[in-house]
């Protein structure tokens, strides 16, 4: 643990971890509420996306409906501020908890499934917990709960809540990212790579797969889950719809696989273009209507032709940046 | 209380949208069966032939069962041109490639189909009667579909089981190496496989388009309805998966009686997941 610690000093973390706090520190010096809007994105999809990182870069497990944790952890913590009033940080760590214990739980049957199995089993849980919130009355079903607006007095006003769930959501997106170097500078990491080359081999060679893979799935859910909490405090109201999105699951999937699955930078790089992609794509008069069949042309053209992503591409070609980005 | 006619009629009807779920769920298990593909495409292609046969019904005024044969013409080229640029080069990469490079067929389509027809709600609009039995009632329409599924998944067995390229399609899906070292052209067959899958999944969607009102965004639902269909009948089945539709389609509409409406995508999703773990090779799998 203490080696692993040391590894926080390693330049190709700290340059990452500079640029995400200095892109998170321009809203609020330049007071621009846009900015702050765009760089919240940013770093959502930062935090979901180096999360997935962890389950599908590091381990290989192709979690396709992974959306349904950021659900789970916006429900529950909005109906822990929505039904008793308690604050957001103790509602965000019990979403997050909530959502490991149910991967926990949940990986002991679907990480035995493998590949595309594996894969038709989370969409099939998305789709299943969606379902069932739809129906469980006290979330107010399909319909979702509202926040009265009185709940951000206790932060001092809708202003104050919205900017600290902006600094909480950077704060997330540092730990999430830094977590990912220290799995895979860790033999924890080290042995999830060996799942994901070939986990047949790694069993014999004697690393314990399934305690592996449970805490990589716990790890990958935990984070989404108070991404969730955050975002949906933010936004006021939550709904099933929203909330277990499959769509989103694929947005995070398309900005591993963009950044680089498996690397560090990738997510954060994937992120970042993404959000840029989505908004010439949307505002673009010639694309708005278009934009969702550009959006699969690029992805169809990205897997086709560049399927180690940018960071993959970059690190294979340009031998010396090794050191640097990872 | 549920009385008898309610009971009658409601498994009628299950059982015969049941027939047309099986139908599309054959083409994905199909293609699952050949290639190890998750063709995530599946819906897309099903909300393409509900399009094709609606366009071909109200602006050149074919009738839909008629030009139900020409969207399996249009589908299986459309499936060749899609594996060719799409699925070729990843066919042999871990399955998040193949995931991903169906998933952006489906954004391609489903986009330019929202260009093109927007969402609002399209309907054909034509009657086949009913047949009456007391106070039982059923479309004629239902039934029609029903008969026209059960006959595509016979043509389709005739041509694995009796037919050279339908042999050869068995065999790759068997052992592809082995079969390649028998001389079958293995990516033509993959292309073949492809194609027919995508033409079941748009004759599905056809024959779904005259029975229930549909939007471009429709193939969603019934992709997902095909997912569980498949693995209730074992993924890789065709057989399974007409088993699995007439399952799902009779839980849909008997269930319904005892339950809320809202609640059988519970229960459906529930099944797909304990499934696949307790035993991912189907209902009717052996070990």
């Amino acid at each position: 643990m203490k080696d692993s610690l040391k590894n926080l000093y390693d330049i190709s973390l700290i340059w990452l971890l500079v640029v995400i706090a200095l892109m998170a520190a321009i809203p609020p010096l330049t007071n621009s509420i846009t900015m702050r809007e765009d760089i919240f994105l940013i770093l959502q999809y930062i935090a979901l996306a180096a999360s997935l990182n962890i389950i599908l870069g590091f381990t290989g497990y192709v979690s396709f409906g992974h959306i349904v944790y950021y659900g789970i952890g916006g429900y529950v913590a909005f109906a822990l501020m929505y039904f008793y009033n308690i604050h957001l940080i103790p509602a965000m760590i019990a979403g997050g908890i909530v959502c490991a214990i149910i991967a926990l739980l949940l990986g002991e049957a679907v990480l035995r499934l493998r590949g595309a199995y594996f894969a038709i089993a989370t969409i099939g849980v998305n789709e299943a917990v969606k379902a069932l919130v739809n129906n469980l009355e006290f979330l107010g079903g399909s319909a979702g709960l509202f926040f009265n607006f009185q709940i951000y007095q206790n932060y001092g006003g809708a202003g104050n809540a919205i900017w600290l769930a902006y600094y909480l959501m950077a704060l997330l997106a540092i730990v999430v990212i830094a977590t990912n170097f220290l799995i895979k500078k860790s033999k924890f990491g080290l042995g999830l790579m060996s799942i994901r080359e070939d986990e047949d081999a790694a069993i014999v060679l004697g690393i314990d797969t399934k305690k592996y893979k449970s805490l990589a799935y716990m790890l990958s859910a935990f984070f989404p889950g108070m991404v969730g909490a955050i975002f949906f405090f933010k936004n006021g109201n939550i709904e099933p719809v929203n909330a277990f999105h499959l769509l989103k699951s694929i947005e995070m999937i398309f900005m591993v696989v963009l950044g680089g699955f498996g690397t560090v930078t990738g997510p954060f790089v994937g992120s970042l273009l993404y959000e840029r992609i989505r908004g010439i794509l949307l505002v673009n008069p010639l694309f708005k209507d278009l934009h969702m069949a550009v959006a699969g042309i690029i992805l169809l053209l990205l897997i086709l032709f560049m399927p180690s992503g940018i960071i993959g591409y970059v690190r294979d070609k340009v031998s010396v940046l090794r050191r640097y980005i990872e | 209380m549920i009385n008898a006619d309610v009971l009658i009629d409601s498994v009628i009807s299950g059982l015969l949208l049941g027939l047309v779920y099986g139908l599309a769920a054959i083409g994905l298990n199909l293609i699952w069966g050949v290639m190890k593909v998750i063709n995530l495409s599946h819906g897309a292609f099903i909300a393409l032939g509900m399009f094709s046969v609606w366009i071909l019904y109200t602006s050149f005024g074919i009738f839909p069962y008629i030009g139900i044969v020409l969207v399996l013409g249009l589908g299986l080229i459309l499936g060749i041109i899609t594996y060719f640029g799409a699925l070729h080069r990843v066919i042999d990469a871990p399955e998040l490639s193949t995931l991903l490079a169906t998933f952006s067929v489906s954004l391609i389509i489903i986009g330019l189909g929202t260009f093109i027809f927007k969402t609002n709600p399209k309907a054909l609009d034509f009657s086949m009667g009913s047949i009456e039995a007391g106070s039982i009632v059923i479309l004629g329409t239902k039934v029609a579909t029903g008969i026209i599924a059960i006959i595509f998944t016979a043509l389709l067995y005739a041509f694995l089981y009796r037919t050279r390229p339908g042999k050869a399609i068995r065999a790759v899906s068997m052992n592809r190496t082995a079969a390649e070292l028998m001389g079958i052209n293995s990516s033509l067959i993959l292309a073949l496989s492809f194609g027919i899958g995508i033409s079941l999944a748009m004759v599905a969607g056809a024959l779904i388009a005259t029975i229930f009102p549909f939007t471009i965004l429709s193939g969603g639902g019934y992709e997902l309805k095909s997912f569980v269909i498949c693995v209730l009948g074992g993924l890789g089945s065709p057989i399974g998966a007409l088993v699995g539709g007439i399952t799902l389609g009779l839980i849909e509409s008997v269930v319904t009686l005892g339950i809320q409406t809202s609640f059988v995508p519970v229960l459906e999703f529930a099944l797909l997941v304990v499934i696949l773990i307790v035993k991912p090779s189907g209902l009717l799998g052996g070990k």
